[in-house]
């Protein structure tokens, strides 16, 4: 069925989401929120070594409370991290998560951004845990996601439990 | 795919009976009703005759209709109008939380002219209580306005109580009844109604045509100036095909009111019992006090835009005022004022029924809608297993 608000890619993503539910024992956790509408995402990523040694995302999952961009974006994120180094991970941001889902509507780009941010904080986490050197930019953008997050999390006190 | 409308709160389809009658008027019977000629001659009995037959619907006088564009065109009319005509008396307007957003943004605006307003709250299940209308009236009160059937949870505010205390006062009524009109008796006169705004395509008339009820020696100034229509209150060309098909659909709706709001009733409470065993699921306003085509629900962990495109991709086509869905992305102002925390707004939905409402088309949506909500709360990070 058509839709004018959302891209044909967006909705395929929506109506069968790739890769949600919750993991068990992650290498790390994003938990972020949004507070402009209130949307919420938990992304988990497993980080296991590769033949040549080097650090990939073997696998990834989410769950998320929110909107079909919200639930569109988590997926499409799923799909660019997956088997990808830490390094090409943390390059993929909302502008990357927006084209490959074939463009968002304007009002709708902050959940790209949630995505996004999701990754950032999991990686992030995977890091600190493992006592590691934090790359700068990725420091700034944790201290930015850390603030907002404080808000979402008085809001959904009660069910967070 | 076959398609199930269950928005009929947003707009409805125009009955074929309705459409039949109005066709003649884009072609054949196309006068203008300011013409002096028979083309227009012709124009102007039917929209007098038009204009009868809306007034009947509410007990009023013919002269007191005044026809407009919009619902949003009859509410600017009524609060803008009323405004303006009444500041030597006073600048102070009462209004609800509730309202539809046309009359809260006409509210904004008229405090940036130098109005003052006093938005009153509402209880739980969305009701107005009339002593707080009493209370908020002043000496400088020139207008109170309250919604009769609320667009988003369907409560019907005690209209005749707070009329009644407007009669009192003194001060001007006015009544949003865009969802109300056609559905429940309305009587302008036992309700001390003095402004009400009233709409065709919530009842199955045109898109373009509305009407606000103006008691006949009200105050009130017009917004648009021109050629003088419709008693200099609203000046344009008549919309006559949209204005002759309006008013057959308030014939229709006199006509089958009683019979078709029991069979809503009916139809509405078996969902709303089947649909509340939903697990973590609420309803929103109030069980009686409500219109018979409404049903508003929330369900705990999931959001509302989700679960309106999850259903329209199953042929379901329904609404929600999540903070998603809205062009502000804040949640409905109804749902916060009765009292829901943003996020139990966020996964709201509104199921509105209509004219062409079966019950397989509710024994439908009882069937898929568990499933919808259960798959949209596995991808939840919250309670999973309410």
């Amino acid at each position: 069925m058509p839709n004018g608000t959302y891209s044909k890619k967006v909705i395929e993503h929506f109506s069968n989401p790739h890769n949600y539910g919750k993991m068990k024992n992650p290498s790390g956790v994003g938990r972020v929120g949004n507070i402009l509408c209130g949307d919420v995402l938990c992304l988990y990523i497993k980080v296991e070594k590769n033949k040549k040694g080097k650090e990939i995302i073997k696998d990834i999952s989410y769950e998320t409370f929110g909107c079909v961009a919200a639930i569109s974006t988590s997926s499409v994120v799923t799909d660019l991290t997956k088997g990808k180094t830490l390094e090409q991970a943390l390059k993929i941001d909302s502008k990357k998560v927006v084209k490959s889902l074939g463009g968002l509507p304007k009002i709708k780009i902050h959940c790209s951004l949630l995505a996004a941010d999701a990754l950032v904080e999991a990686i992030y986490d995977y890091l600190s845990k493992n006592k590691r050197k934090i790359p700068k930019e990725l420091e700034k953008k944790h201290q930015r996601i850390e603030k907002e997050k404080k808000e979402i999390e008085e809001r959904y006190k009660k069910w967070m439990k | 795919m076959k398609r199930i409308y269950f928005d009929y709160a947003a707009t409805t389809p125009v009955d074929p009976r309705v459409d039949k009658v109005m066709r003649p008027f884009f072609d054949e019977k196309f006068g203008n009703t300011m013409s002096i000629h028979s083309f227009g001659q012709e124009a102007k009995i039917v929209l007098e005759k038009s204009r009868q037959t809306v007034a009947n619907l509410i007990g009023a006088k013919p002269n007191e209709i005044v026809f407009t564009g919009s619902a949003t065109e009859s509410n600017n009319l009524a609060l803008k109008g009323v405004a303006f005509a009444n500041k030597d008396k006073g600048k102070h307007i009462i209004i609800s939380q509730i309202e539809h957003p046309c009359i809260m943004e006409v509210a904004i605006w008229l405090e940036k002219q130098g109005f003052e307003i006093t938005r009153l709250p509402v209880d739980k299940y969305g009701l107005v209580n009339s002593l707080d209308v009493k209370k908020a009236i002043r000496k400088h009160t020139i207008l109170v306005s309250i919604i009769h059937g609320s667009n988003e949870i369907g409560t019907i505010q005690p209209i005749e109580e707070i009329g009644k205390v407007c009669k009192e006062k003194k001060v001007y009524f006015h009544t949003d009844a865009a969802q109300s009109f056609g559905k429940i008796p309305i009587d302008v006169n036992k309700m001390n109604i003095d402004l009400l705004t009233a709409s065709s395509h919530k009842i199955y008339g045109p898109k373009g045509a509305a009407c606000l009820f103006v008691r006949q020696g009200t105050k009130i100034e017009p917004i648009l100036h021109g050629g003088g229509q419709e008693s200099g209150l609203r000046s344009s060309t008549v919309n006559i095909g949209a204005i002759v098909g309006f008013s057959k659909a308030c014939e229709i709706c006199k006509k089958e009111m009683k019979k078709e709001s029991q069979r809503l009733f009916k139809l509405r409470d078996k969902l709303i019992k089947n649909v509340l065993k939903i697990k973590e699921s609420h309803l929103a306003g109030h069980a009686k006090k409500r219109l018979s085509n409404n049903a508003n629900f929330w369900f705990s962990f999931i959001e509302g835009e989700s679960l309106v495109i999850q259903l329209d991709l199953l042929g379901i086509a329904a609404s929600t005022g999540s903070a998603c869905s809205s062009m502000k992305l804040e949640p409905s102002h109804v749902l916060l004022a009765i009292g829901l925390k943003p996020q139990e707004a966020h996964g709201s939905l509104r199921i509105s029924l209509g004219r062409w409402t079966t019950e397989k088309e509710i024994d439908y949506l009882i069937k898929v809608l568990p499933k919808v909500v259960k798959q949209l709360r596995k991808i939840s990070p919250f309670k999973k297993h309410a």
